[in-house]
C-alpha cells in the first residue's frame, strides 16, 4: 500500500480557492501568446502597471508587464540572483527589485519563464513611480525600441484643469504613437468596448474585494494579490470580466456556506504597501496563527480605486482624470482618507504597514500616515521594513517579533 | 504562586523567580550558541542559588529571541510586553521604556497598567546596540564595564558621524591616530549611540516619566547621553538588565 496518496485534510482543502486552477490556465495561456507573438505576427509592448492598457487591448498589442513579472520573480524567490546580477552591472542596491531583476532578466533570460518576450515599443506611465521613467529608458536603449512616455502630475488636493488638459492631450498623443507602431488606424468603436470591458473588470474586481467586508473573510488580502494579475494584465478583455465573476461568485457562495479562509477568524487587519512576494505563505501563517486575517489592503484595491472617475463612454478624457488619480500619485492627506475608508469598510483592528525598501513613492510618508491613523481612529499600528522582491531585505525574527508584539497589544 | 521568567537575548539569558509578587532571584549567563541550553542552564543555575526545586516552580513564560526554544516554558510572549510587565511592576508610574541589549534597541510606551500602546525597535542595523559600544570598546582596549565612567570623563565629545558599526570602528581608529582623547572618543560613541536610540524614541512619542532597561542600563554613559539627547531624566532599575525575565515572570502567573 506504499503508493496508496497521502490522505489530504478535509478542512484544508474546504479552504482553498477553486479558481485559482483557472487562473493559472489563463495566465499560461497569456504568457504563452506574448512569448509566440512573433510566430502570430502579434506586436508586443511592455507597459507599466498603472499605464493605460485598454489602448494596447483596442489595437490588438499584447501588453507584457514588467512588474507582473517583477511579482512573479519574488514568488519564485528568484529576486536574490538577479538582483544581484543586476548589481554586478553597476545598477545600485538602492534601486527598485522589480527594476534590477527586470534588467537582470533581459540580460540573462533569467526568472521563472526564462526572461520576457522581446518588445516592440514601450509605454511607461510615471503615476506609480519616478524609477519607471529611468528603467523604460533603459530598456528602449537595450532593445532599440520606441518608448512613450505619458507624464501624469502629482495631485496635492485636487486635479487641475491645467494638469487634466495637459494628460488628455498626452492620450491623444499615445493614440498616434499606437497608430504608427501598428500602422493602423484606431478602431475607435472596439475602444468603446474595450472601455466597458475595463470598467466592468474594475467593479468586478472590487466587488471580489468587498467580499472580504464579511466576517468571517472568504478570502485574505494574500489572496487578492495572487488573483490580482488579471486586472493589472487583462484589464478590458472579457476573459478579466469571466473570471471575477467566477471568483465573486465563489466568494460569496463560501459566505453562504459559512466557509472562512483563516479558521477561527478573531482579529482583522488591513495590509498597507506592496506584498512581500517570497514571504506571503510565511505572513499569511504567521497572522493565521494569532487568529488574525488580513482582510484587506490597500495595493490589490487601487486599480479599481479610480474606478468612479471613469465614463466608459469617454474615457480618453476621463480615463486621463482616472490615471493619474491612482493611489500613490497623490497627496497623503488624499490617502488618508481613502485608507480610513478601508479602515471602516473592512472594520479592522489594526493596521500593517509594509515598509518597502524598493518602493519609495509607497512608503514615504508612511510613519506620518501611521501617527494620523494612531491619532484619528486610535487604531493600532505595525510598520514591519521588508523589500517585495529582494529577500535580503528581510529579517525572519526581527519580523516575528514586530509581529508577535503587535498582536499581543491587540490581544490584551 | 511560583513562577519564573526566562529571558534569552542575542548575548545573555536571564532568568528571574517570583513569588507572590516577590522577587526570588535573579540570574544572568551568557546564551552562547546554543540558546535551548542556555535557558535550562539560567534555571538551574537560579534555583540552586535560591535553594528552590524547579518542580516547585508553577509557570514559566520565555522571552528573548530564543522564547521559541526553552521546551520546559508554559508559553512564550515577546520582549516588548515582557519589559512593559517588568517596568510597570518595578515602578507602576512609569509610562515609556527604553530597552537597548545586545542586538537591538527598542522603545516602548505603556499604559497605567503596564500593557503596551505603542512601540518600535531599530531594523537591520547595529547602530545603537549593546554589541555596537561592545565593538567600540574591543577596538579601544577598554574593559566594557568601565566604559560608561570612561564616557564621563570626556570633555568634549568627539564626532561619530557613521551610524555603520564597522565604518565606525575605522572612523574610531582615525581618530586614535589624530591623537583624541580616548575619553573623548569614548563620550562621542555614547552620543552616537544616544542620537539613534532617540530618535526611536521620539518616533513613539516620549511619554514621562522613563526607565531605562537591558544590560545597556548598567552603562551610566549611555544614561546620561540619552537624558540630554531626550532633556529628561531617566530612571534605572538595580534590575534594568533582568527586566524582561521579571516581566516574563509576572505574566506566567497570570
Amino acid at each position: 500500500m506504499a503508493d496508496q496518496p497521502i490522505a489530504k485534510d478535509p478542512e484544508k482543502e474546504k479552504r482553498k480557492i477553486k479558481s485559482v486552477s483557472k487562473m493559472k490556465e489563463i495566465m499560461t495561456t497569456y504568457y504563452i501568446e506574448a512569448k509566440t507573438a512573433r510566430e502570430t505576427g502579434k506586436k508586443v509592448a511592455w507597459i507599466t502597471s498603472g499605464g493605460p492598457v485598454e489602448f494596447l487591448i483596442a489595437m490588438d498589442v499584447i501588453p507584457v508587464y514588467p512588474e507582473n513579472h517583477g511579482a512573479m520573480v519574488g514568488a519564485s524567490k528568484m529576486g536574490v540572483d538577479l538582483c544581484e546580477k543586476a548589481e554586478e552591472m553597476g545598477y545600485s542596491r538602492d534601486l527598485c527589485s522589480y527594476a534590477r531583476s527586470d534588467i537582470a532578466c533581459s540580460v540573462t533570460n533569467g526568472g521563472p519563464i526564462g526572461g520576457l518576450p522581446k518588445p516592440d515599443f514601450l509605454v511607461c506611465c510615471n503615476n506609480i513611480c519616478g524609477t519607471v521613467l529611468k528603467w523604460y529608458e533603459v530598456a528602449a536603449r537595450y532593445y532599440n525600441v520606441p518608448l512613450f512616455i505619458l507624464d501624469t502630475p502629482f495631485i496635492h488636493t485636487e486635479m487641475s484643469e491645467a494638469s487634466r488638459k495637459y494628460v488628455i492631450a498626452q492620450t491623444y498623443e499615445y493614440i498616434d504613437f499606437l497608430e504608427k507602431q501598428c500602422g493602423k488606424k484606431m478602431d475607435f468603436d472596439r475602444m468603446h468596448e474595450v472601455s466597458k470591458l475595463a470598467v466592468q473588470g474594475l467593479r468586478l474586481w472590487q466587488e471580489v474585494l468587498d467580499t472580504a467586508a464579511h466576517k468571517p473573510a472568504p478570502m485574505t488580502a494574500f489572496d487578492a494579490f495572487f488573483h490580482l494579475a488579471l486586472i493589472v494584465t487583462l484589464r478590458g478583455t472579457k476573459i478579466a470580466v469571466d473570471y471575477y465573476k467566477q471568483l465573486r461568485d465563489e466568494m460569496n457562495q463560501r459566505i453562504t456556506d459559512g466557509i472562512a479562509m483563516v479558521p477561527n477568524e478573531k482579529y482583522r487587519l488591513l495590509w498597507d504597501n506592496l506584498p512581500v512576494w517570497y514571504r506571503t505563505k510565511w505572513l499569511s501563517d504567521k497572522f493565521a496563527s494569532h487568529n488574525a486575517c488580513l482582510v484587506g489592503d490597500t495595493y490589490t484595491s487601487a486599480w479599481s480605486g479610480v474606478m468612479d472617475l471613469i465614463d466608459e463612454d469617454n474615457f480618453i478624457e476621463t480615463g486621463a482624470v482616472a490615471y493619474s488619480s491612482v493611489y500613490i500619485n497623490v497627496s497623503l492627506d488624499i490617502m488618508l482618507e481613502t485608507l480610513k475608508k478601508l479602515i471602516k469598510k473592512y472594520d479592522v483592528d489594526g493596521l500593517v504597514m509594509h515598509s518597502n525598501r524598493s518602493c519609495k513613492p509607497y512608503s514615504l510618508g508612511q510613519y506620518d500616515l501611521q501617527k494620523l491613523v494612531m491619532k484619528e481612529l486610535k487604531l493600532p499600528t505595525l510598520i514591519i521594513e521588508a523589500d517585495m522582491v529582494d529577500a535580503r531585505s528581510f529579517s525572519e525574527s526581527q519580523i516575528e517579533t514586530r509581529i508577535d508584539a503587535f498582536m499581543e497589544t491587540l490581544k490584551s | 504562586m511560583i513562577t519564573a521568567g526566562i529571558d534569552i537575548g542575542s548575548i545573555t539569558a536571564k532568568a528571574a523567580i517570583l513569588q507572590d509578587g516577590k522577587i526570588l532571584g535573579t540570574r544572568v549567563i551568557f546564551t552562547g550558541y546554543n540558546s535551548s541550553q542556555a535557558g535550562k542552564t539560567v534555571i538551574d543555575e537560579l534555583t540552586k542559588q535560591i535553594d528552590l526545586s524547579v518542580e516547585q516552580i508553577d509557570a514559566v513564560v520565555a522571552t528573548g529571541y530564543g522564547r521559541n526554544s526553552v521546551d520546559f516554558a508554559t508559553k512564550a510572549i515577546t520582549e516588548i510586553t515582557c519589559h512593559g510587565a517588568g517596568a510597570h511592576f518595578l515602578n507602576p508610574e512609569i509610562r515609556f521604556i527604553i530597552d537597548i541589549g545586545g542586538q537591538d534597541s527598542k522603545v516602548i510606551r505603556i499604559d497605567e497598567n503596564g500593557r503596551v500602546v505603542d512601540f518600535a525597535m531599530n531594523d537591520k542595523c547595529a547602530a545603537g546596540t549593546g554589541r555596537f559600544l561592545e565593538v567600540m570598546a574591543r577596538a579601544l582596549e577598554v574593559d566594557l564595564d568601565g566604559f560608561g565612567d570612561i564616557c564621563m570623563q570626556g570633555k568634549a565629545p568627539a564626532k561619530i558621524s557613521s551610524i555603520c558599526t564597522v565604518f565606525a570602528e575605522s572612523e574610531v581608529i582615525s581618530l586614535i591616530s589624530k591623537g583624541e582623547t580616548r575619553e573623548n572618543i569614548i563620550a562621542g560613541i555614547h552620543e552616537s549611540v544616544a542620537s539613534r536610540v532617540s530618535a526611536l524614541a521620539k518616533r513613539v512619542g516620549v511619554v514621562e516619566p522613563v526607565m531605562m532597561t537591558g544590560g545597556v542600563a548598567k552603562n551610566i554613559g549611555a544614561v546620561r547621553a540619552l537624558e540630554s539627547k531626550l532633556e529628561t531624566t531617566i530612571q534605572v532599575s538595580e534590575y534594568a538588565q533582568v527586566n524582561g525575565a521579571i516581566g516574563a515572570a509576572i505574566l506566567a502567573g497570570r
